[in-house]
């Protein structure tokens, strides 16, 4: 089931915190065109995890390989710069901007010519990527110039990724994307991962909604904490399985 | 926070017959708050003139036009640091002493007057950056670090002026700000230019989204949007030329408008603002330098209050101790409230700088006409303040219901 081949490959990764072994010795591996569910429960370190492939802590210990090639991801700028986008939970929109500018926010395409002096806006530029971004992932946003706050949750959640999508990364980390989300809503984002999928993007979902992990990751991988607890192919495995290993209950599904 | 409920009906308002039902609604939701204040102007204005038929005459709308210049310039510089959620209470204060600096520098050490206004003006420029820097490096809020601005710079202004306590200015460059007129037929010219510029910039702007294959807003509502600008236009200069002429003080005002507005709104920088004012967290996660991005508003409240503060002198022939001091740092603030920028960030624009300083300079131009107390005119201008920003808080609700639902 796992397609493609390996894009980003962690291993033996360790983060501590004081007297706190966030993560200990952690491999974690996501291929090309592979929806990877990252659960766990509360602490087991998926956020550290996250923290550490996004360059925002990096990891004490362990090797990063990226397309093969062994990296060093030390600020969130390696991360970007390698390919790898990270859609936070909080989503960090500006409500008061629409749709165009929150996915050009900080990457603001500038015009040529004389106006390039004032660092002028290209908006008819900005608006046609963003509206070939959107319509690519088949998102459905009434207006691009409609402000993201009138925006429903999951629309924003597609904004959200459609912004981390301009930059080509080549993974895409999402955290915890239906959280707070309703069922319509939860089955839009559900689709655009799929659909991320589809393009041959590496995608990290961490959740804790296991119904929506199962309908979209073709492996689940489980932390217990900070420890690799479990490696699961979506389709040959089933829930009490994966639950017995976030709770640490069966000991089993050790890789 | 703005997340839960009404998603079903997102999806039935996505359907074909949108764009047209779309620019109604950014009508209503949008410009309509702008309407709003413009009727509110021509109702004040049809008081005033109801009660005192001089009101409306050509001489005293010149005479409105030189009262609103300083407040205006002042509050362009406000409306930047409303943009960024945050507020400067120095800008009245830097007014005074920007202006006192440069007379000083004028009358008394005998610089040449473009020096000195220059001199001001960095003075203006040089303050704001200081308290810029002071807010964003150690994150105290602005409220307070512009507070002890506003004393602070007072101080300095009483120290400038040393023990004379006013100043007369008597160098005609100076004073030329505020009480230069020009010919009718110069007047026409910049009329002339006013409107070619926005035609220009709005086709422009037409043929941009063409090219790129998106849809315009149609080619009729462009050609009602320039026919307007041209009537105010004629109209404006129709009726200063009729008294005294068009004023170089509003020309001043009006070109810093402009081009404040063009940086909030077709700039990067601008943009930053506005995304800064917004969500300061989702600005800095996405490379945003937000502390530039504050210590460059704040030295541009700096530089307007300056500006601001010299046309102020320039009207008024003379700099004394309470120059820059009074009413004018909460007109200031008040104007482009009324007018309908947000004192909670990322909500505004340049232009109720201007909008804002018309309908309080009216208020307040009406009322002397009247010969009202001055206990009457604050308590009046404090009553529309308020009244202004809770017609726009109830506005700003029903738009995130409508836009929401």
């Amino acid at each position: 089931m796992a397609s493609g081949n390996a894009l980003l490959e962690l291993e033996g990764v360790s983060k501590r915190f004081g007297p706190v072994q966030a993560l200990d010795r952690v491999d974690f591996t996501v291929g090309e065109g592979e929806v990877v569910g990252l659960v766990g429960d509360n602490g087991a370190g998926k956020s550290t995890l996250v923290k550490a492939i996004a360059g925002i802590h990096s990891a004490d210990a362990g090797s990063i390989r990226f397309g093969g090639e062994t990296v060093t991801i030390a600020r969130p700028q390696d991360a970007t710069s390698l390919g790898i986008a990270t859609v936070y939970q909080d989503l960090a929109l500006c409500d008061n901007l629409d749709v165009v500018a929150n996915v050009f926010l900080g990457q603001e395409k500038i015009s040529g010519g004389p106006a390039q002096v004032s660092r002028q806006l290209d908006e008819a530029r900005m608006e046609h990527r963003a509206s070939e971004l959107l319509s690519g992932l088949a998102v459905t946003i009434p207006s691009l110039r409609s402000e993201v706050g009138t925006l429903s949750g999951g629309q924003r959640q597609q904004v959200a990724v459609a912004r981390s999508l301009l930059g080509e990364p080549r993974v895409v980390l999402l955290d915890e994307p239906t959280a707070a989300l309703g069922v319509p809503q939860t089955k839009q984002v559900l689709e655009l991962i799929g659909r991320l999928r589809e393009r041959g993007l590496g995608v990290v979902v961490i959740s804790h909604n296991l119904a929506n992990v199962f309908e979209v990751a073709d492996r689940i991988v489980v932390l217990r904490l900070g420890r690799t607890a479990g490696d699961f192919e979506a389709e040959r495995t089933t829930e009490e399985h994966v639950v017995a290993a976030i709770t640490g209950a069966g000991g089993e599904g050790e890789r | 926070m703005n997340t839960a409920e009404g998603a079903p009906a997102a999806t039935a308002r996505d359907e074909g017959s949108s764009t047209r039902s779309q620019v109604v609604r950014r009508f209503v939701q949008g410009d309509l708050a702008s309407l709003r204040v413009v009727l509110g102007l021509v109702v004040i204005w049809l008081i005033f003139q109801s009660q005192n038929d001089r009101f409306l005459t050509a001489e005293n709308l010149t005479n409105l036009m030189l009262q609103i210049t300083a407040v205006g310039l002042i509050s362009i510089g406000i409306v930047y640091v409303l943009l960024l959620g945050e507020i400067d209470l120095s800008v009245g204060a830097v007014s005074g002493l920007a202006a006192a600096v440069m007379t000083v520098l004028n009358v008394n050490h005998g610089w040449s007057p473009y020096l000195a206004i220059v001199a001001g003006i960095l003075v203006g420029t040089a303050i704001g950056l200081l308290q810029g820097s002071l807010f964003s490096r150690f994150a105290v809020p602005s409220f307070v670090v512009t507070l002890a601005g506003l004393l602070a710079w007072q101080g300095a202004l009483l120290q400038v002026l040393g023990s004379t306590g006013s100043i007369n200015i008597n160098d005609p460059k100076i004073t030329g700000l505020a009480n230069t007129f020009y010919s009718d037929a110069v007047g026409w010219v910049f009329a002339a230019i006013v409107v070619a510029a926005y035609a220009g910039v709005v086709l422009t702007g037409h043929r941009g989204r063409v090219a790129h294959g998106l849809a315009g807003e149609g080619l009729a509502p462009l050609a009602v949007r320039i026919v307007l600008v041209a009537l105010v236009t004629i109209v404006a200069v129709a009726i200063l030329n009729s008294d005294r002429g068009v004023p170089l003080a509003l020309l001043i005002l009006l070109a810093f408008v402009v081009g404040f507005e063009y940086v909030a709104k077709r700039t990067r920088f601008g943009r930053h603002v506005y995304a800064v004012g917004g969500n300061a967290e989702a600005a800095r996660r996405a490379g945003i330098g937000v502390n530039k991005i504050r210590i460059v508003v704040f030295g541009i409240a700096g530089t307007m209050a300056a500006i601001g503060g010299i046309m102020a002198a320039s009207r008024l022939l003379a700099v004394n101790q309470s120059s820059g001091g009074s009413e004018l740092l909460l007109l200031a603030i008040a104007g482009p409230v009324i007018a309908g920028t947000s004192l909670f960030g990322g909500r505004g624009a340049v232009w109720t700088a201007l909008l804002g300083a018309l309908v309080i300079g009216s208020i307040s131009n009406g009322m002397d006409l009247l010969a009202l107390s001055s206990a009457v005119k604050f308590m009046v201008t404090g009553g529309v303040l308020l009244l202004a920003v809770i017609v726009d808080a109830i506005a700003r609700k029903e738009r995130q219901a409508a836009g929401r639902v």
